[in-house]
C-alpha cells in the first residue's frame, strides 16, 4: 500500500513521458541503432563509411565552418556585448541590441540566406552597386554559395547569439570587483587579466562551445544557400536521405546523423560543465 | 577612477563609434538590401509592390502562411497543455523527478533537429497512418523543438514564486489538485506561460528543417522552393518573418518586464513565507 501511494504522483508525469518517448527518444533511439544496422542485421559498414575521404572531407568543411563562426561570433559578439553593457540597463540603444539580437540569433534559416543573396547574390544590392559605381566585381565565381559565403552568413546569426549568452555573464560582472581590485592599486591592465579575464573566461568558453554546435547543427540557411554540392555534413544528410547518388547505403543517413549526435554531444557536455563553473559566482 | 578616466578618454569614444558603426553596417545592409531588392523592378528603373501584394495573392504562399500560423497555435497549445501541468506536479508532488524533466525537456539541443527528422520517418508513418496526411501533424515534432526553450521561461517564473506554500495554503482550505494547478498556480506563473508561447510562436513561424525535409507546405518551405523562381517574392516574404518576429520578440521582452516588476514587488512577502 505505501509503495503504491508513493508512486501514485509518478502517473502524473505518464503523458509527458510518453510523449517524449515516442516523438524525442524513438527518433533518437532509432538512429544509433540504424547507424549500426546494414541490408541483415548488425553491421559496421555504415559507420566504417563515415572514414571514406569523402564523408572525413565534409566533417572537416564542417568543423572548419563551425569553429571559424564561432571563433568569429564569440570575439566579437563579446566586444559588443562588452559596449552593451557600458551602458545603462535602460538605455534604448541597449533595449534594441538585445531585441535585434534575439531576432537575429533565433531567426537564422530561411530569411537569412535570402537576406544575403539580396545582398551578395549575382544581383544582389551590394554587388550590383560596386559594379556600377566602382566597377568591382564581389561576386568573383560565386564564394557566397560555397564553405567561404557559409562563414560570412553563419556569423550574421552567431555574433547576436554571443550577445544573448555573454551578456548575462557580463552584467555579473560587479562594479564593487572593480572598485575593489582598483582600491588595492591594480591597473586596468591587471584588472582584466587577473579579475575580471579569470571570472569571465568559462562563460566565454562555454558560450563558444554553444555558438559551435549552434553552428554545427544549422540546416535552414545552407540547405538554401547551397545548390551545388554537398560541403557541410548537414547537406550530406540531407543528399542521403533525398536523392539517389548514395543509393545501396539506406542506413548511411543515420550514421551520419549518429556523427552528429556525437560531435554535438560532446561539445554540449563540456558546455554544461563550463556553465555549472560559471553559475559558481553568477548570481 | 581610472576606470573612470579610461571609459571617458577620447580613444575609447573613437573607437567604440567606429566599431558600432560597423557592427550596425554588418547588421543593417543585409536587411536594407532585402527592402530593396524585393521592391526594385528586374532589368529596369522605379518601384514596384508585386513581389509584396503576391504575399497575399499567391494561392500557395496564402495557403502556406495560413497553415503555419495554425500550426504556430496549435503547437503553443499542445505544448502548454504538456509542459505547465507536468511542471507544476514536479515540484508540487514528485520532486525526485525534477533532474529527469529538465534532462529530457533540454535534450532537443544536444539531439538537432536534423538527427530528429532522420530518425522520425517510422513515427510519423503511424502519425500520417493514425492522422492523415496533414501538415499540421507537424504539431507533434514542433513541440519537442520549442520544448527547452518553453522549459526555460516555465521554470524561471516557477522558480521565482514558492509553489508549495501556495498549494498547501489552497489545500487546507479544501482546494483539490486541479484547482491549485489551474486557479492558484497558473495565474502566479502567467508571465512564464506567455514568454514561452511568444518563443513557440516564433520558432514554429521560421523552423524549415522539419518542413523541407518531410514535403510539408508551411511558409518557410514555400519561402526556399519560390526562391528559385521567384527571388523578390521570397525575399519580401522573408522580410515580412523577420519584421513579425522582431514584433512578437518586442513584444516578449514588455512581457518580461512587467514580470520582473512584480517578482521584485513579491519578494518581501516571499521572504517572508519561506
Amino acid at each position: 500500500m505505501a509503495r503504491v501511494s508513493r508512486l501514485a504522483p509518478w502517473a502524473g508525469l505518464l503523458p509527458f513521458l510518453v510523449y517524449l518517448l515516442v516523438f524525442l527518444l524513438v527518433p533518437t533511439v532509432t538512429v544509433v541503432v540504424g547507424a549500426f544496422q546494414g541490408g541483415h542485421g548488425f553491421s559496421t559498414e555504415n559507420i566504417t563509411g563515415l572514414f571514406e575521404a569523402t564523408a572525413l572531407h565534409t566533417l572537416w568543411n564542417s568543423l572548419v565552418l563551425s569553429v571559424s563562426s564561432a571563433v568569429v561570433g564569440a570575439v566579437l559578439g563579446a566586444f559588443l556585448a562588452y559596449l552593451v553593457v557600458t551602458r545603462p540597463p535602460t538605455s534604448l540603444f541597449r533595449r534594441t541590441v538585445t531585441a535585434v539580437s534575439g531576432v537575429l540569433a533565433q531567426f537564422g534559416g530561411v530569411p537569412l540566406a535570402f537576406a544575403f543573396i539580396a545582398t551578395l547574390g549575382f544581383s544582389g544590392v551590394l554587388t550590383e552597386a560596386l559594379r556600377s559605381s566602382f566597377g568591382l566585381d564581389i561576386f568573383g565565381s560565386g564564394w557566397l554559395f560555397g564553405l567561404r559565403g557559409l562563414i560570412l552568413v553563419y556569423s550574421y546569426f552567431q555574433i547576436p547569439l554571443m550577445v544573448i549568452v555573454f551578456l548575462p555573464a557580463l552584467e555579473g560582472v560587479r562594479p564593487q570587483w572593480r572598485e575593489a581590485a582598483v582600491n588595492l592599486g591594480a591597473s586596468t591592465w591587471q584588472y582584466w587579466t587577473r579579475v575580471a579575464g579569470p571570472l569571465l573566461l568559462p562563460a566565454f568558453l562555454g558560450a563558444t562551445l554553444l555558438l559551435f554546435a549552434n553552428a554545427f547543427a544549422a540546416y535552414a540557411t545552407a540547405a538554401l544557400l547551397v545548390t551545388q554540392g554537398n560541403p557541410i555534413v548537414p547537406l550530406l544528410i540531407r543528399a542521403a536521405l533525398t536523392s539517389e547518388v548514395v543509393l545501396g547505403r539506406q542506413n548511411f543517413a543515420f550514421a551520419l546523423a549518429f556523427e552528429m549526435i556525437v560531435v554535438v554531444g560532446v561539445v554540449m557536455t563540456l558546455y554544461t560543465l563550463l556553465l555549472r563553473r560559471t553559475s559558481r559566482w553568477l548570481r | 577612477m581610472r576606470a573612470d578616466a579610461t571609459r571617458g578618454s577620447i580613444a575609447w569614444r573613437v573607437v567604440r563609434a567606429v566599431a558600432l558603426l560597423a557592427f550596425a553596417v554588418f547588421f543593417l545592409v543585409p536587411l536594407l538590401s532585402m527592402a530593396d531588392f524585393s521592391t526594385r523592378v528586374v532589368g529596369g528603373t522605379g518601384r514596384t509592390a508585386q513581389p509584396w501584394e503576391n504575399l497575399v495573392q499567391d494561392p500557395m504562399l496564402r495557403s502556406s502562411i495560413v497553415t503555419s500560423l495554425l500550426l504556430a497555435l496549435l503547437t503553443t497549445v499542445l505544448m502548454l497543455v504538456l509542459l505547465t501541468p507536468t511542471m507544476i506536479w514536479v515540484r508540487l508532488r514528485v520532486p525526485a523527478a525534477s533532474r529527469l524533466v529538465e534532462f529530457l525537456c533540454l535534450l532537443p539541443l544536444t539531439v538537432p533537429p536534423l538527427v530528429i527528422v532522420v530518425g522520425i520517418s517510422n513515427v510519423y508513418a503511424w502519425v500520417s497512418y493514425l492522422l492523415g496526411n496533414s501538415p499540421l501533424t507537424l504539431t507533434f515534432a514542433y513541440v519537442v523543438l520549442v520544448l527547452p526553450y518553453a522549459y526555460r521561461s516555465l521554470d524561471a517564473a516557477l522558480g521565482s514564486i514558492n509553489v508549495v506554500t501556495l498549494a498547501e495554503a489552497a489545500r487546507s482550505l479544501g482546494a483539490g489538485w486541479t484547482t491549485v494547478i489551474v486557479r492558484v498556480v497558473l495565474p502566479n506563473i502567467w508571465p512564464g506561460v506567455t514568454s514561452a508561447a511568444f518563443v513557440a510562436v516564433a520558432l514554429v513561424l521560421g523552423e524549415y528543417t522539419f518542413a523541407s525535409l518531410l514535403n510539408f507546405e508551411t511558409l518557410p518551405y514555400v519561402i526556399g522552393l519560390l526562391g528559385k523562381s521567384d527571388a523578390p517574392t521570397s525575399t519580401a516574404a522573408s522580410l515580412a518573418v523577420l519584421v513579425l518576429a522582431s514584433l512578437l520578440l518586442v513584444a516578449l521582452t514588455f512581457v518580461g518586464r512587467d514580470n520582473r516588476r512584480e517578482s521584485r514587488r513579491d519578494k518581501p512577502s516571499r521572504g517572508a513565507l519561506t
